[in-house]
């Protein structure tokens, strides 16, 4: 029931760079340049808009169609990373490429136990589930408006900021 | 012999849905029955986030929605009757039920059959070894009774029901060797496949069950590649060392009480096999017997919410708590809820509804 | 296998321990749970044989809807002990 003319994700449940390109709401090189900004992975068309509902700078529109996929403004966007916990699929990423010379910064939305601690290390995993490097724990976020949502932030090598998706603590 | 005006078998998202409608609208002795403790249905599984809009209560956990629901149910003053199996339902307005070990008959006006559904299985050699449960089973064991039966699964069926039950024996605790599925692509939303693919789960489509072997309990599990005709392709074997083989391979609807009063039914693959025929108000062919949720046609608890309402509405019309013209309009608000979910992915539910009228279904 | 915390779910909920009877063994429960999530906690899996080959059966739909969960409870026998709840002292026995 995925969109099949992404054959990655709807034949193993894993988009490629190729299929997250097509996205309307993966943000462009030269934005992601620029500061923290949200990385919405989702290619489903069915009816779901929380994310437009919880933007609170009105960057990410669905419209009266709530089928729609989300689309990023990502000029509106500012990175806050509200979004984060309020897609119901867990399918909306924080990348900070600017974090320094050499790290960025993945914020993922996180509903395992345990719980990483600020500094701990982990490994980082990309969507097809292979450990790809080791990251640090720079914060993470539980704020009751997430609803036992936890965001983590996990610091990385710059060139694997695309790929890192999940953690295992 | 007890006499109510509206009751409604089944507590579960579309059950509760049908009773606060009608409540609201002025109905007075409206009853909730349910086996269980705890009203809620499937919603007291539901650890995840439900998706669709704001009407659809989007971002809420399904097991917060149910015991909302529950709440708002008391406070209507809708009279629940836990514990109590409704094992018979006579002259279109009589229910027989078994509460605290005795059995005793209640009537009413008008009665709304939601009850849901049950799983469907897969019947390879060693399908009935302990271990080998529904889905839905190991939900309920691990989010309702907080006991993990295996700690080793296969999941079989990648649709919405397998993909998030994974992710959920996941937070348990428990880890899943792959998700397998005899169709070509994915049954389920990407984003449920993403969540588990990058945890390290991999789905494998185009396979299916072989055979569970095991001594007194699942041992491990074999699947099989299959072709594009479905069958199984010699030499493509796979043997996963499990202790619990989960299946989710779809539901059907559980009618028998429709079937009891002598409502009329029609054979929809895409609902789920066989349902009862029905209005848009969601009578049946059996004069003051309604039907929704799962029990109506196999969807999923956004859309049972809809059907219940409109089927609470329904009802309070036809006990003149409200007028025709209301009705519809509110009823109207509900039917437009559903559109989200019927359309798209979902076209087949508009068309196998489109069907069940076109087959002589739907009572004019 | 018990779940003691969960990332959604909490921690387990203070609840009253009992012991019931199961085939002469005395086996720690909860009182009010469904005597299958105690069996199942303590690790049994064979619920019953069937009449015919002997065959194991256990948990399959955990609803009360299949019958494949039934035992003797307090000596009555086809009882679902997926939807009954546990009492202090109950005999539980592999039905056969």
């Amino acid at each position: 029931m995925t969109n099949t003319e992404l054959v990655s994700l709807s034949t193993r449940g894993v988009l490629t760079p190729e299929e997250l390109r097509t996205l309307p709401g993966v943000p462009s090189d030269e934005r992601m340049k620029r500061g923290p900004v949200a990385y919405i992975e989702c290619a489903d068309i069915f009816p779901c808009n929380p994310c437009e509902s919880a933007c609170p700078k009105g960057a990410i529109r669905i419209g009266e169609d709530i089928t729609n996929l989300p689309v990023l403004d990502e000029d509106k966007c500012d990175g806050c990373g509200t979004c984060v916990a309020a897609c119901p699929g867990l399918a909306i990423f924080i990348l900070d490429m600017t974090y320094s010379e050499t790290e960025a910064v993945v914020r993922i939305p996180y509903e395992l136990l345990p719980v990483p601690e600020k500094d701990q290390e982990v490994s980082c995993l990309n969507r097809e589930g292979k450990i790809v490097t080791q990251g640090r724990i720079v914060k993470t976020v539980k704020p009751k408006a997430y609803r036992k949502t936890v965001v983590v932030w996990i610091a990385v090598p710059k060139d694997l900021a695309l790929d890192v998706r999940s953690i295992r603590v | 012999m007890e006499q109510y005006e509206f009751i409604v078998v089944g507590g579960g998202p579309s059950g509760m849905s049908g009773a606060i409608e009608a409540a609201r609208a002025g109905v007075k002795r409206v009853a909730i029955i349910d086996e269980n403790l705890t009203l809620g249905g499937q919603l007291v599984k539901q650890t995840h986030k439900f998706f669709g809009g704001k009407a659809h209560r989007a971002g809420e956990r399904g097991i917060d929605i149910g015991v909302d629901m529950e709440r708002t149910c008391g406070e209507l003053g809708i009279e629940i009757l836990r514990d109590t199996v409704v094992w018979g339902i006579f002259n279109h307005d009589t229910l027989a039920l078994y509460q605290d070990h005795k059995s005793r008959r209640i009537r009413a006006k008008a009665i709304l059959l939601s009850t849901g559904a049950s799983e469907n299985n897969i019947t390879c050699p060693g399908w009935t070894l302990p271990g080998v449960m529904g889905a839905g089973a190991i939900q309920t064991m691990m989010n309702v009774h907080r006991v993990l039966p295996g700690t080793k699964i296969l999941m079989v069926g990648s649709g919405n029901v397998g993909l998030i039950v994974s992710y959920q024996l996941v937070q348990a605790g428990a880890e899943v060797s792959a998700v397998i599925d005899i169709l070509p692509a994915i049954g389920g939303y990407g984003v449920h496949a993403s969540k588990i693919t990058r945890l390290g789960i991999p789905i494998h489509v185009s396979q299916t069950l072989k055979e569970i072997r095991g001594q007194d309990r699942v041992e491990e599990a074999v699947t099989i590649e299959v072709d594009s005709s479905f069958k199984p392709i010699p030499g493509t074997e796979k043997t996963y060392p499990v202790d619990t083989v989960c299946i989710a391979v779809g539901l059907s609807p559980l009618s028998e009480l429709a079937w009891m009063c002598g409502c009329e039914f029609r054979y929809i693959g895409e609902l789920g096999g066989w349902v009862p025929c029905r209005r848009e108000t969601m009578e049946t062919t059996a004069p003051g017997i309604y039907i929704a949720g799962d029990a109506s046609g196999i969807e999923e608890a956004s859309t049972a919410m809809m059907t219940g309402a409109i089927a609470g509405l329904s009802v309070a019309e036809r006990l003149g708590y409200l007028d025709p013209g209301k009705s519809k309009i509110l009823r109207q608000e509900k039917i437009d809820g559903l559109v989200p979910f019927r359309c798209k992915y979902f076209e087949f539910r508009q068309e196998a509804n489109q069907r069940l009228m076109e087959m002589g279904g739907v009572v004019q | 296998m018990r779940i003691l915390e969960h990332p959604i779910l909490g921690d387990q909920p203070s609840r009253k321990k009992v012991t019931i009877d199961y085939e002469g063994k005395k086996i720690e429960a909860y009182e009010g749970e469904p005597i299958a999530a105690a069996l199942s906690a303590s690790g049994v899996m064979v619920f019953r044989r069937t009449k015919k080959f002997g065959e194991p059966r256990g948990i399959s739909c955990a609803i009360g809807q299949c019958t494949d969960c039934i035992m003797k409870v307090n000596g009555i026998p086809n009882t679902r002990t997926c939807v009954t709840r546990v009492e202090a002292g109950m005999t539980v026995e592999e039905q056969r």
